[in-house]
């Protein structure tokens, strides 16, 4: 395994055929599925507004980024079976509980500002924790997070202009945004993780090189960019202790209720039993559409071997 | 029985970019045929105009060199570095060599 070191140690990247010990594939599987399963259970709650989204332009906007949430699943799907995994298996695991999600997406899409939020609150925190994975150490998933970054970026920009257009409209409007904000800021910091010190992976996937920075580390960062961009919304941040902090070049926050995120994990949250249900639902009714693709693959295989005898 | 997704050969795919540059690997994907192979692709790996022409191969008909016998396997270019311009000594003065 010393090829192994030698190559962490140098920071170069780790392709499928080469040699890795057992817990890194294990953990790498584990990390890349999860995230594959988050991008396309991510598509339940925006996709609830895209009947009711309240224009056409913003309506072609946001299916063109339900898309890419799925698109962003099949990269990392793509990536995960690098590793010696079978997709299909992959999303068994999920449809079967055995394989987790982001927990962010056990939270209900209330109003068309939540679909603001999420773009600007939600795709925020993932881009903050996914640009430093387009430096992972295993090259195919570094690779595939350099695409689903890219096309993040759109994703959170969309989200603040909705709820930029929402603060600059009604009074009712304005109201509708601050609700949404109000409920998604917790949810959103609470997707970088347990704290530090309860983060008992955090150690061993930082040495070697697939995540670079500490859980809080990225939290606070995605809180410094994060207040500026409130200001310019003209809407508040839901933490009363949020204050910027000279000495130490950050913003201060106050304590997050860490029991919430720990239910949802369990299956507590407001929706999970919800996205499972509908996810399994989608997969078994797409099953013919599979069979119909297969079948005509299949006898047009048939055909090819006839005519070559 | 070919009926389970299961069945359905892994493809890898390619895309040129723009043309005058060749087509470079961006991942793979399943799919029943090469037919659909393509229009998966397309959706998959070029939703922003990422490309103009796209190939899908099936995974299973690459053949690699093996990762365990890169050294044995590449080596033998190591020691001719006289395949490098650098290599050689050009007087003071000379120029368009």
């Amino acid at each position: 395994m010393s090829s192994f070191e030698d190559l962490l140690a140098d920071d170069g990247r780790v392709e499928p055929r080469d040699e890795m010990p057992d817990d890194y594939r294990r953990t790498l599987v584990r990390q890349i599925a999860q995230h594959a399963h988050s991008e396309i259970i991510g598509m339940q709650p925006e996709g609830n507004w895209i009947s009711r989204a309240p224009s056409l332009r913003r309506k072609a906007i946001l299916m063109a980024k339900v898309q890419d949430e799925a698109g962003h699943g099949l990269y990392l799907y793509a990536a995960a079976e690098t590793l010696g995994v079978d997709r299909e298996d992959l999303l068994d695991q999920l449809h079967t509980g055995r394989q987790k999600y982001s927990s962010i997406f056990n939270y209900p899409t209330l109003t068309w500002a939540d679909v603001g939020a999420i773009g600007w609150l939600v795709d925020g925190a993932a881009i903050v924790n996914q640009v430093p994975l387009c430096r992972c150490s295993y090259g195919p998933y570094a690779r595939a997070m350099i695409r689903v970054c890219k096309e993040e970026s759109f994703h959170q920009r969309q989200g603040f202009e909705i709820l930029h257009t929402l603060s600059h409209g009604t009074p009712a409007q304005r109201a509708m945004a601050q609700d949404a904000v109000d409920r998604y800021w917790w949810p959103a910091l609470m997707m970088f993780g347990p704290p530090d010190a309860d983060s008992p992976h955090s150690e061993q996937s930082m040495a070697w090189g697939i995540k670079r920075f500490s859980n809080d580390e990225l939290r606070q960062r995605f809180i410094d960019m994060t207040v500026p961009q409130a200001e310019a919304l003209g809407l508040t941040l839901p933490d009363p202790e949020l204050r910027w902090n000279a000495d130490r070049g950050h913003y201060d926050s106050g304590p997050i209720d860490f029991t919430e995120l720990f239910e949802v994990i369990k299956g507590n949250g407001p929706c999970n039993a919800q996205r499972m249900a509908h996810r399994v639902r989608a997969h078994e009714d797409g099953a013919w559409v599979r069979e119909a693709a297969s079948a005509y693959a299949a006898k047009h295989a048939a055909r090819t071997r006839e005519g070559a005898a | 029985m070919t009926n389970s997704v299961k069945d359905w050969p892994l493809w890898e795919v390619f895309v040129r970019s723009r043309r005058g540059l060749s087509h470079v690997h961006v991942g793979s994907l399943h799919a029943p045929d090469a037919e659909m192979a393509l229009r998966n692709a397309r959706d998959v790996y070029t939703r922003r105009q990422e490309g103009v022409s796209l190939w899908v191969v099936p995974s299973a008909q690459i053949v690699a060199s093996e990762a365990g016998q890169r050294e044995s396997f590449f080596d033998p270019a190591a020691d001719k570095v006289y395949r490098h311009p650098t290599f050689y000594d050009v007087p003071e003065g000379v120029e368009h060599l």
